[in-house]
Parts: C-alpha cells; sequence; structure tokens
C-alpha cells in the first residue's frame, strides 16, 4: 500500500512539474507594455529615445510601467530574435520596432496588430508623407506600423583622400565604370587605403541586398519584381551584371578583403572606423550614416561635413533617370499578443509626436516622414547631409513590398557571398538564385 | 524480501490465475518507474517527434506559414536533395567527423594515454594540465580562444611572422583545416582520460609474459592491449563521433560556416536556414538527417567492435 501510495505521489509530482513547465508562468499584468527595438554597434539613438519616452508615458500615465526590452543584435539577428519573442504570448512585446520590409511577413505570421480604429482617432496621422504610410500597410490593405523616418542611399566619399590621388571634387560619377574607375585610381595612388566599400554577403544581411545589391539591380533596365504582373523577375541581365560588379570589386582588390567584408562588425567598423580615420575612400552606404559622427552619437566627428562627401550612386551606363538610390524606413508596430493595446497605442503616439520624430530623425539622421517636421527650421538646419540626402528621393526606388521578400533577400546575399568569394560566376549565383526562388514563390509567380 | 517464485508447471490449473496473479504484481511493482518513464518519453522521445513531425511541415518564422504552418510530407526533403548545397554539407560534415573525432582526438588520445603511462610524473603532470585544459574552457571560450588563434593577426601568424613566414589567412583559406585543428585540440583530453582510464585495466601481467615471450612493444599494443581495451574503444569511438557531430558553436564562432558555405556543416545549415534564413521546417528536415547519421554510426560501431562480447 505504501509502495502505490509513493507511485501515486510520484506521478503526481511529475505530473505538476511538467504541466508547470508547460503553462509557462505569464506574470504580465496589462499594466506593463513590453517595448522591444535594437540597440546594436553604433545604433543607440533609439534607445535615447525609448528611454525619454518611456519617462514622459510613465509620468502621464500613473500605474503603468514601461518595460525597455533592448535587443542587443546585428540586424539579421534582430529579425530572428523579435519573431522567436512574438511568437509564444508571453514574451511577445506590446510595441515592438519593425523593419517596413518586414511587416507584410510578419502581418501574415500574425504577429502585428491593426492601427486602423487607432489612426482614425488620431488627428496628427494627416502629417504623414503618403510613402510613409503606404510603407506600415499589410497585404489585407490595413496599417500595422507607423513610419519613424525613411532614407536614403548614395556614395559617401572622402573628399581629402580623392585630392590626394588627383581625382576631381566634387565627384559625380555618371556610370558604373566611373565609379570603378575612381576606386582603381585610388588602389593604385594611396597603397593602404581600402578604395570602394560594396556591403556584401550573408553575414550583412538586408544590408548587403539594399544598401549593395539593389543600388546595383535598380540602376539596371532591370528590377526585381514586375509589380504590374505581381510577379518575381527571373534571369534578368542585370541581376548577373550586378553580381558582375560585386565580383570586380571584391576579386579585383578593389573593396575590403572578402574576410573584412564578411564579418558581422564591418558596419560599426565602417562608421566609426574606417571612414573617420580615413582608412576607406568610398561607401556605398546610407543617408543614416553621418549621424554616428553627431555630437549626440557614438563617434563623434565634428569635422566630418568638411571631409566626407556625397554623390548619387549613377545607372549603369548613365541611362535615364542618371541616379538611383534605395529607400527603406523603419516603423513602430503593435504586437498582436498586447494585453493592454490601448497603452500600447498611447505610447506609439507619444513616441512618433512631432517633438519626439524630430528629436529622433536628428539624432539618427533620418529623412523625416511628417510634414510638420521636414518643414522646421530646426530640423532643416541640423544636419547638412539631409539636403542632399532628400535631394535624390524622386529617383528612389522601394523594395518589392511581399510577404516573400525577406526570404529572397536572403537568397540574395548568398549569391553575393558566392560571387565575391570566387566559389561560383555571376551566371552560375544567378542560376542558383532563379532556383531558389522557384521553390519560394513557385513557378506561376515567376517571369523570364 | 520477497520469496522466489516458485517454477510454474508448464499447464498446471492454475496458470491462468497465477499468470494474471503475475502480470498484475509486475505491473504494480513497476509503478514506481512511470515517473521516470513518462519523464524520459516527454523530454527526450518527445522533441524527437515533434523534430521528425516539424521536418514534414513548412513552418517557419515569419509569414502566414508562421501563423499556421501546413504539413507538406516530404517536400523539405526533396528541396533539400536538390540543393547543391547539401551534399557539400554532408562532406564537409564527414570529413570534420573523421579527420577530427576518429583519426585526430581518437589516435592522438591512444598515442598520449600510452606514452604518459611511461612518462615521469612531473611530464605526465604537466602534459595532462596541458590537454585537459581545453576541455575544461566553455565551449564558447574555447572557440573564441581558437579564433584568436587562427585568426588573420592572431597567435599562429604571430609566431609564423616571428620567424620570418607571412602565414595565410587561416580562417578564410583553410576553413575546414583550421576548425578540425581546433576540434582536435578541444576533445583529444576526453579521448586520453577515456584510454588512461582503459588501459590501467589492463593486467600487468599479461603484458610482462607478452615481454617474457618475445614481443615487441608494436606487437603488444596491436596483439594486447588494443583487444584488451576494445570495448572502451567502441564507447570512445561512438561518444566522440556523436559529439562532433554536433559541434556547432566551435564552427559558428570561427567561421561562421563561411566563407561562402566551404565550412557549413550540418548543425550550422541547420542553424542558418532555421533562424537566419526564418524556414523552421527545413532546418528541422537538416537536423533529422544529422540525427539519422548519428544513429546509423552509433550502429556501426556497436556492430563492429562487439563491446558486448569479451
Amino acid at each position: 500500500m505504501r509502495k502505490r501510495a509513493l507511485a501515486a505521489l510520484a506521478v503526481v509530482a511529475s505530473a505538476a512539474l511538467i504541466l508547470s513547465g508547460c503553462s509557462g508562468a505569464s506574470g504580465d499584468s496589462s499594466s506593463t507594455i513590453k517595448v522591444a527595438y535594437q540597440k546594436y554597434g553604433t545604433f543607440v539613438q533609439l534607445d535615447s529615445l525609448m528611454k525619454k519616452v518611456k519617462k514622459e508615458f510613465e509620468a502621464a500615465n500613473k500605474g503603468i510601467t514601461v518595460q525597455l526590452q533592448p535587443i542587443q543584435a546585428a540586424e539579421g539577428d534582430y529579425y530572428t530574435k523579435l519573431a522567436l519573442q512574438n511568437k509564444s504570448s508571453s514574451t511577445a512585446p506590446d510595441v515592438m520596432y519593425e523593419d517596413t520590409f518586414q511587416v507584410k511577413s510578419d502581418v501574415a505570421a500574425g504577429y502585428l496588430a491593426p492601427l486602423d480604429s487607432y489612426i482614425a482617432k488620431w488627428n496628427e496621422w494627416d502629417q504623414f508623407l503618403g510613402n510613409a504610410k503606404q510603407a506600415g500597410l499589410g497585404d489585407d490593405g490595413k496599417t500595422y506600423g507607423i513610419s519613424m523616418g525613411t532614407d536614403t542611399r548614395a556614395l559617401w566619399y572622402n573628399r581629402q583622400l580623392f585630392q590626394k590621388a588627383g581625382l576631381d571634387v566634387p565627384w559625380k560619377p555618371k556610370t558604373w565604370d566611373e565609379v570603378l574607375s575612381a576606386a582603381k585610381t585610388i588602389k593604385q595612388k594611396l597603397p593602404g587605403v581600402i578604395p570602394f566599400n560594396v556591403y556584401s554577403g550573408k553575414a550583412q544581411g538586408e544590408a548587403a541586398t539594399m544598401q549593395g545589391f539593389e543600388m546595383l539591380l535598380y540602376g539596371t533596365k532591370d528590377t526585381l519584381y514586375d509589380t504590374n504582373g505581381k510577379k518575381w523577375v527571373a534571369g534578368s541581365k542585370g541581376f548577373s551584371d550586378s553580381l558582375q560588379f560585386v565580383q570586380e570589386v571584391y576579386q579585383g582588390g578593389l573593396g575590403p578583403t572578402p574576410q573584412q567584408a564578411l564579418d558581422k562588425n564591418i558596419g560599426t567598423t565602417i562608421s566609426s572606423e574606417w571612414l573617420p580615420k580615413g582608412k576607406l575612400a568610398i561607401s556605398l552606404d546610407g543617408s543614416w550614416q553621418s549621424g554616428t559622427w553627431l555630437s549626440t552619437g557614438t563617434a563623434p566627428w565634428p569635422e566630418w561635413n568638411d571631409v566626407m562627401g556625397q554623390a548619387p550612386m549613377p545607372t549603369q551606363n548613365g541611362q535615364s533617370p542618371g541616379a538611383t538610390s534605395m529607400s527603406g524606413g523603419w516603423t513602430l508596430a503593435m504586437g498582436s499578443k498586447s494585453k493592454n493595446k490601448s497603452a500600447a497605442w498611447n505610447f506609439i503616439k507619444l513616441a512618433l509626436n512631432k517633438e519626439n520624430s524630430m528629436g529622433y530623425d536628428i539624432a539618427a539622421s533620418q529623412i523625416a516622414v511628417r510634414k510638420d517636421v521636414a518643414a522646421d527650421p530646426a530640423y532643416q538646419k541640423a544636419n547638412p547631409s539631409f539636403e542632399f540626402f532628400s535631394s535624390i528621393v524622386p529617383v528612389t526606388n522601394f523594395r518589392p513590398a511581399t510577404q516573400d521578400y525577406p526570404k529572397i533577400s536572403n537568397a540574395i546575399t548568398v549569391a553575393m557571398e558566392a560571387v565575391m568569394t570566387g566559389q561560383q560566376s555571376p551566371k552560375q549565383a544567378a542560376a542558383d538564385y532563379d532556383q531558389t526562388l522557384t521553390s519560394i514563390v513557385g513557378d506561376k509567380n515567376i517571369t523570364k | 524480501m520477497v520469496a522466489p517464485e516458485a517454477p510454474l508447471a508448464p499447464n498446471g490449473p492454475r496458470t491462468d490465475r497465477r499468470g494474471r496473479r503475475r502480470t498484475g504484481r509486475a505491473l504494480s511493482r513497476s509503478t514506481p518507474l512511470l515517473p521516470a518513464v513518462v519523464l524520459l518519453a516527454v523530454f527526450l522521445i518527445g522533441p524527437i517527434v515533434q523534430a521528425f513531425y516539424g521536418a514534414l511541415t513548412n513552418s517557419s518564422l515569419t509569414g502566414s506559414a508562421a501563423q499556421e504552418s501546413e504539413f507538406v510530407g516530404l517536400q523539405n526533403f526533396a528541396d533539400l536533395f536538390a540543393d547543391p548545397v547539401f551534399p557539400k554539407s554532408v562532406l564537409l560534415t564527414t570529413a570534420f567527423l573523421v579527420f577530427s573525432a576518429i583519426i585526430g582526438q581518437n589516435v592522438l588520445g591512444l598515442g598520449l594515454a600510452l606514452l604518459l603511462r611511461t612518462g615521469s610524473r612531473p611530464v605526465r603532470v604537466g602534459v595532462s594540465t596541458v590537454v585537459v585544459g581545453a576541455w575544461i574552457m566553455p565551449e564558447i571560450v574555447a572557440s573564441f580562444a581558437a579564433y584568436a588563434f587562427f585568426a588573420e593577426e592572431g597567435t599562429l601568424n604571430s609566431i609564423l611572422g616571428a620567424v620570418g613566414i607571412a602565414g595565410p589567412s587561416w580562417l578564410y583559406s583553410f576553413p575546414m583545416l583550421s576548425v578540425i585543428l581546433a576540434n582536435v585540440w578541444r576533445g583529444t583530453a576526453f579521448s586520453m582520460l577515456v584510454y588512461s582510464a582503459a588501459i590501467n585495466d589492463v593486467p600487468p601481467e599479461i603484458t610482462e609474459s607478452a615481454e617474457v615471450d618475445g614481443a615487441t612493444g608494436w606487437q603488444r599494443l596491436i596483439r594486447i592491449t588494443i583487444p584488451m581495451i576494445r570495448r572502451s574503444i567502441s564507447t570512445n569511438l561512438m561518444l566522440t563521433t556523436l559529439q562532433t557531430l554536433s559541434v556547432f558553436t566551435l564552427i559558428y564562432v570561427m567561421t561562421g560556416g563561411g566563407p561562402g558555405t566551404n565550412s557549413s556543416t550540418l548543425p550550422v545549415l541547420a542553424y542558418q536556414e532555421a533562424f537566419s534564413f526564418s524556414q523552421l521546417g527545413f532546418g528541422t528536415a537538416i537536423a533529422v538527417i544529422l540525427l539519422l547519421v548519428g544513429a546509423l554510426f552509433s550502429i556501426i560501431y556497436l556492430r563492429a567492435l562487439k563491446p558486448e562480447v569479451d
């Protein structure tokens, strides 16, 4: 009898053990809202904004605590960590920092909550530009993310190094060949200086796809996605030409060594070390670069505006419109598993009011998406590079807004890495990409 | 405590009742095992079953498949076998296994164990401290140490530079060689400890009598020592194989599976597909293959070395 009682006890105990493990104590009452965002390397401006908003929010909403969850991870890992957090209701954040290209995909995954009913009652929504509103839409046409700012991409170059190498300043290359020939001149005249950086490879994730590959591809006659026919483009000449360019940069010794380029931290190294110390002459990079060099950044560099110049990225052969750019941007979105949605919305609203938007756009060198911020003289005077980066908005392109894009972006980085390391020719890598593309979207969604 | 059972009459009239009573008693006696069995089932078999199921779905970290993953049958495996990266990864995993575990760790571990037996005490203490040091370090620390050693401006190239040799970029030009050497360095201690213990159990009379009979050192090793420690060899081979098959941190820290896919062994490939590329189902399919490969090797060792027969 005693044995049996013991056995029964053991069973109950083990069952209790297992069940308690499964239920996952969710200690979150609705009096706490969790805010997940990225804080990594030189990107600390958002962290400052969130700390400020937390203070303001808690003062205005007594009894509600904001729990900040900065995720310390490079861009690719950030999406993964955020997705894993979103999968379980006990860890899903109430408010999250969400890349515009990820919005549609995460809406399909059921991670985000629609904001239409809140926006309808928000009198500041008409301050946002049309493009910015577009960027936060899900496939169902509802709004899921409120834009914090946008960006453009272009060539940053070091005027002093250019002069030393005997190149003309200001520099305005008209074709890809002129970009490469400037890099070749620097390689020849200034040994020890890395001529040209194009982000590339799996370790750089979306930065490689967007700052690197798409800045090239959208300057050819081809694109990734046929917006009218709603089909993905396979086997285009522009695709292999762009890979060819990447190969020339890396296999031709014009870029960083492939091992430097495949280091996850190269982005941080470039903005805090290579550019300020004159170790890199040209970088195909984002409009936000100067944020790191402001007095509020992690690597202040008072002379940056005298040393660094900007030039639009030319199209392949100088064909109309002559230059190209890509625009993205990030949003604040609300988690669908949030237990206190109205508090979450109030947090988003506060974080993106005029004052906070402007503070963030200036500190992080973002192109403003609120009309009142863009028109504010304080914003316009804050950063001398804003004028240039806003001027290329007319030639800018947006990434294909479909939920398959994140996976296709990964396939592009695989192709880039294969050519930059010399493991595949641009043709082979493009063919492999076509195959991966087919397996992701299916034959019927592809045009050749 | 319990009286031994009387042998049963083959067809006695009470067999039935007794049999039932025996089953009943056996059941009640094994009841205390139930919690352990349940725990085993939940924590060991459960994940395996789940992995097998997960490999048959299109489960994903983002996109509509993250919300409702669908059963896709063997599609993941079909895609995997069509992917040129997969055979390359299997080849790399095999090379990693054969050179770092089966040859490197085992042979070096056995050699060290044999040498240490005859070494003087200070040599023994010194060598085993150095070798075991790599084993004691947490995996991530050992990985960073190996990275620092092989990095372009790391220890190895500094030493080579001191004698006037410009070392190559090891992690980039020879990624597999680097991770194999690192794994040998890290894992040899385990084999050395296992073999030291086994060799100490070989009765000295046997080796001595063989010596009297005129057997050379090599003959004694081949004819006496190795057959007598056969069971330890089998166990050790199995353990190092399974450990090496699942090595992830070391490779991920040192090369990240690159450059390109030049050091993407199956665990690294599985991680990349599941977490970097968000395809949980596809990544799980790779993990399942890894599981099967491990099981296959275990069976081969068990059969080939017959540890149960003395």
